[in-house]
């Protein structure tokens, strides 16, 4: 309950802030519409050429895009925005004014900034993925339904945590940004299903940068392709990197010395 | 001055260039490697999606096999390594934070630092880039008919199509001057080399209506001309056309270059100025 008082919070900052420069609003708008657009079209000119793309359908590939911009939407959030701020704390010390803080500092630093005008990319995300579930025209059982919120959730769970690691290595590392600019340019490979690519390409966006887990297996989910293992999988994974992710930030915050230090 | 010792101070700038560069690029070897992972994935992705298209319709798409498509995307990807620049994400924060002040204060033109810096950079990582394509043509087994007179051509084809693309993008990065918006800019110019210079697919995939806007407008020459050209998919025609298409842009961008320039350090005002 705390949690989400506290987002509400941050978030509330974050409009009240952000409400100050409303053309970003528009270009936000026209930016994301651009990209939404060459998405599609991309998808039109392949699909001018073949029904089916390594088994998946126009409309199957229609909701996979919808999945990969809600994602791409839910980083650009709040997870790329604080893991920014994270380092740039680290860096300059100001990490000590979230440590004073009577609230866990993860928490904190992990929804400390809000990007507002990302919900953009969300909503179109959400938009796109409707239009293609009612072209599907397939009525989504309760168990697809669960599936894919499970596993959206479970992605989310492994994006952030794989986040978390990286943006922690700067209590050791001084440049670290780079290293989270390699998942931003990975991820756009996430908008085709992982299994077009062969096996050395599908391993690395899979266990190296988990990509896969946070776009394909989604659309897995929901287009009914998803077996137990990739399931238990997911699941599995979401729950080892978040111990993992805490128990680095853990040790990095044991590391951090402060600014006056 | 005569003109040959002009030539010889810019020999001399671009040789400092290249020293500065060196040694700014061994500084920033992550920066290198991230910067490679980009270069690569984009045309490994549309490769593996189009080679996935062509074995899925009988093996054949619009005269492309999957190894074509591997021939087609690998060269594209070396074409595209040797054109492309990073101005334009520089030119927005030279100008907004003045660092352009200090450039303008040199008694060449600031266009001369920007191509030996490209150039320069291009020497290392070119290398790093050709030893990727090998690896990637082991795995994927590319096609191509090569020819000599094809290979011949292709050497003006891709200089003119460093120039042209060189002199427009840096035109395009000159859009700091006017705006501090430039992302909204530079993002429209991307999907239009996305779609029309040959990056998504070749343009000969695409509707005919595509094709002639394409053959209007700069982009293909500046990538997608020389990879069909190298790949033995032109005629001898089509191949003079295409460099009289790149002559004729390159006389365009050297004037658009001049005016947008003169233009824009007459709206330049320095912070602290």
């Amino acid at each position: 309950m705390n949690t989400l008082r506290l987002l509400a919070v941050f978030f509330r900052v974050s409009v009240l802030n952000e409400t100050a420069y409303r053309v970003n609003f528009f270009l936000q708008l026209f930016q994301s519409l651009l990209e939404l657009g060459t998405a599609l079209a991309g998808l039109a000119v392949i699909f001018s050429y073949t029904n089916s793309l390594g088994g998946w359908s126009p409309n199957e590939m229609l909701a996979l895009v919808g999945v990969y911009f809600l994602v791409g939407g839910i980083i650009s959030l709040v997870i790329q925005p604080g893991m920014s701020a994270l380092i740039d704390s680290v860096r300059d010390g100001t990490l000590d004014f979230t440590l004073t803080k009577p609230e866990d500092a993860q928490l904190l630093v992990s929804i400390q900034r809000v990007a507002i005008w990302s919900l953009l990319d969300l909503l179109m995300g959400t938009g796109v993925l409707v239009t293609a579930l009612v072209r599907l025209g397939q009525s989504i059982g309760a168990a697809q339904a669960a599936g894919f919120i499970g596993m959206l959730l479970a992605g989310a769970v492994i994006v952030y945590s794989f986040w978390l690691i990286l943006a922690s290595l700067s209590f050791w590392l001084v440049r670290v940004e780079n290293l989270l600019e390699i998942f931003q340019s990975m991820y756009q490979a996430g908008r085709w299903p992982v299994s077009l690519y062969p096996g050395w390409l599908r391993f690395a966006l899979t266990f190296i940068v988990p990509v896969a887990f946070a776009t394909t297996v989604p659309a897995e989910a929901l287009t009914g392709r998803l077996n137990g293992t990739t399931l238990l999988g997911a699941v599995g994974l979401a729950i080892l990197l978040s111990a993992i992710a805490r128990l680095i930030w853990r040790l990095g915050l044991r590391h951090y010395s402060g600014a006056s230090a | 001055m005569s003109v040959l010792e002009e030539l010889r101070g810019l020999l001399r700038l671009y040789a400092q260039q290249f020293k500065t560069t060196f040694a700014s690029m061994v500084q920033y070897r992550a920066s290198l490697f991230i910067w490679m992972i980009a270069q690569v994935l984009e045309p490994l992705v549309y490769l593996i999606v189009w080679s996935t298209v062509s074995n899925g319709s009988g093996g054949n798409v619009g005269g492309y096999t999957a190894q074509g498509f591997a021939g087609y995307y690998l060269v594209l990807m070396l074409v595209n390594q040797v054109t492309y620049t990073w101005v334009m994400y520089e030119y927005e924060y030279r100008v907004r934070q003045g660092g352009l002040s200090f450039a303008l204060l040199k008694p060449v033109h600031p266009i001369h630092s920007d191509i030996s810096d490209n150039l320069s950079s291009k020497l290392v990582t070119l290398p790093i880039l050709l030893v990727v394509a090998g690896v990637l043509a082991v795995i994927f087994r590319p096609t191509a008919a090569l020819s000599l007179w094809a290979g011949l051509v292709f050497i003006p084809a891709l200089i003119l199509a460093f120039l042209v693309r060189f002199l427009l993008e840096w035109t395009l990065a000159l859009a700091a001057f006017w705006t501090t918006r430039v992302n909204a800019i530079n993002q429209v110019y991307f999907i239009l080399m996305l779609f029309l210079a040959g990056q998504i697919a070749p343009l000969t995939l695409f509707p005919h209506w595509i094709q002639i806007l394409a053959d209007i407008l700069p982009f293909q020459w500046m990538l997608g001309f020389p990879v069909e050209l190298v790949l033995g998919r032109l005629t001898q025609i089509q191949a003079l056309e295409g460099l009289a298409a790149q002559a004729a842009w390159l006389t365009i961008s050297l004037v658009l270059v001049r005016l947008v320039w003169r233009a824009g350090v007459q709206v330049y005002s320095a912070v602290g100025a």
